[in-house]
């Protein structure tokens, strides 16, 4: 029978995760999620995994997690419990408490989709660049690693000689860095790179901001932009 | 001429590129309070409801913003190329977790959803709907993701506060809320503390 009922439901469902499979096999029997007979729901939990299988399906190893856990909790149920043991927990509370978490989380998600979505249900006046004829002067190109360590370079070579050999160390982290500059950004949402530095900054700032720029361009927080004509580099926030 | 206040205020709404704080108004009409400001969003948000037109005065992200009502966006989806895709139901699912639990990692999102996130905090992070806000420093040195102001404006939000308690979310969906008890309303009004801390 649950081998008919599968075939219905697979067709109109694909589970994301062992989650969301969970959450189905539980509306579908009806099930009260303070009270899951653990037997029934691994039985046909399992049941999924197989058919899964034998249709080459490429299992995740979340959903052998999930069949882990629900194997364990009945083996748990089946212990007995002796007088004089401190009387546990529900051991299902194991899989109450995420599945809870996770509906509701779902519910949040419902919200999100029925609000009015910008660009779709509302708009704004807007000021996209398409609307406007791209001014050639000012247009940007993307840079890479090398112009940037050249632009580097030019600052560097501008810094006065009594900051060249500093070895006071103690400097900020490249982390408080991080967060300095995306506060800046934030306000700004695009920066030059001169601007990043003071005139009187030492080594170890210097590198501290350059290193900072490198990782948060590798995190894909800020994307580069070099100007044509004057060769500054920009950037800028994402 | 007198001043007035409401006209300077309605005029730099009509031209700002997103939302206007309070205190940005307040910056630029330096010679008025801040409450003669508040007033008069208030009147023209009332104006403009009153008007029943075609756009009105929201209140967003922590700012105020022209925006249209959501009958009129079949004509306005004829006028304009689209540009803005709406999100699938599993980057919703991440979007939500991560606008009720921040600050958190990448773990604590898929602990929640059983699968992997990699793919969609990506997607995320490059529609600016959530931000990098450092480390956690603790073995890997896992990123800590929060929701940035795009996203309040992507879903016509006031602030963080405005989204629902989990327990006025269960009370919009019925389906799930027959199987929710007093107990897990608790739990649920521990999570909404979460929220508001930190928002």
């Amino acid at each position: 029978m649950i081998i008919d009922e599968c075939y219905k439901i697979r067709l109109e469902n694909i589970f994301e995760g062992p989650m969301d499979l969970l959450v189905y096999l539980i509306t579908k029997n009806e099930i009260n999620i303070y009270d899951i007979p653990i037997a029934l729901i691994t039985d046909q939990y399992l049941e999924y995994l197989k058919w899964m299988k034998s249709m080459d399906v490429d299992l995740a190893g979340d959903f052998i997690v999930m069949a882990a856990t629900l194997v364990h909790i009945k083996s748990k149920m089946l212990l007995p419990i002796h007088g004089d043991e401190e009387p546990e927990e529900d051991p299902r509370q194991e899989i109450t408490r995420p599945l809870l978490e996770y509906l509701q989380m779902k519910s949040a998600a419902e919200f999100l989709a029925e609000r009015n979505f910008l660009g779709a249900d509302t708009f704004v006046r807007n000021f996209a660049e398409e609307d406007y004829p791209i001014d050639k002067g000012n247009e940007m190109i993307r840079v890479g690693l090398f112009e940037l360590i050249q632009a580097f370079q030019k600052i560097f070579a501008q810094m006065s000689e009594q900051h060249r050999v500093d070895l006071t160390t103690d400097a900020i982290s490249i982390k408080d860095k991080i967060s300095e500059l995306v506060d800046i950004l934030e306000k700004k949402g695009s920066v030059g790179l001169d601007e990043l530095y003071s005139k009187n900054a030492g080594n170890s700032e210097i590198i501290i901001t350059f290193l900072a720029i490198l990782e948060m361009a590798k995190l894909c927080i800020i994307s580069m932009f070099q100007q044509v004509q004057t060769g500054d580099i920009r950037l800028l926030y994402l | 001429m007198t001043l007035n206040l409401k006209n300077i205020v309605e005029s730099l709404l009509f031209v700002a590129e997103g939302p206007l704080t309070v205190k940005f108004i307040k910056n630029i009409l330096s010679e008025s309070d801040i409450q003669e400001i508040r007033n008069a969003l208030q009147e023209l948000q009332d104006e403009y409801e009153a008007r029943q037109g075609g756009f009105y005065l929201r209140e967003v992200a922590g700012g105020y913003q022209f925006c249209t009502c959501p009958e009129y966006k079949e004509w306005i989806q004829r006028m304009k190329k689209p540009h803005s895709t709406r999100l699938s139901k599993a980057a919703l699912e991440t979007l939500a977790i991560i606008a009720y639990k921040q600050p958190l990692i990448r773990s604590d999102i898929e602990h929640i959803r059983g699968v992997d996130c990699g793919g969609i905090l990506h997607m995320l992070l490059e529609r600016k709907l959530i931000r990098v806000l450092g480390r956690k420093e603790i073995p890997g040195r896992p990123l800590i993701y929060a929701t940035t102001k795009e996203f309040l404006e992507l879903f016509d939000l006031k602030d963080l506060k405005d989204l629902p308690t989990p327990k006025e979310i269960e009370d919009l969906t019925p389906s799930t809320a027959e199987q929710l008890d007093e107990n897990a309303f608790k739990n649920l009004k521990i999570s909404a503390g979460k929220v508001e801390k930190s928002a």
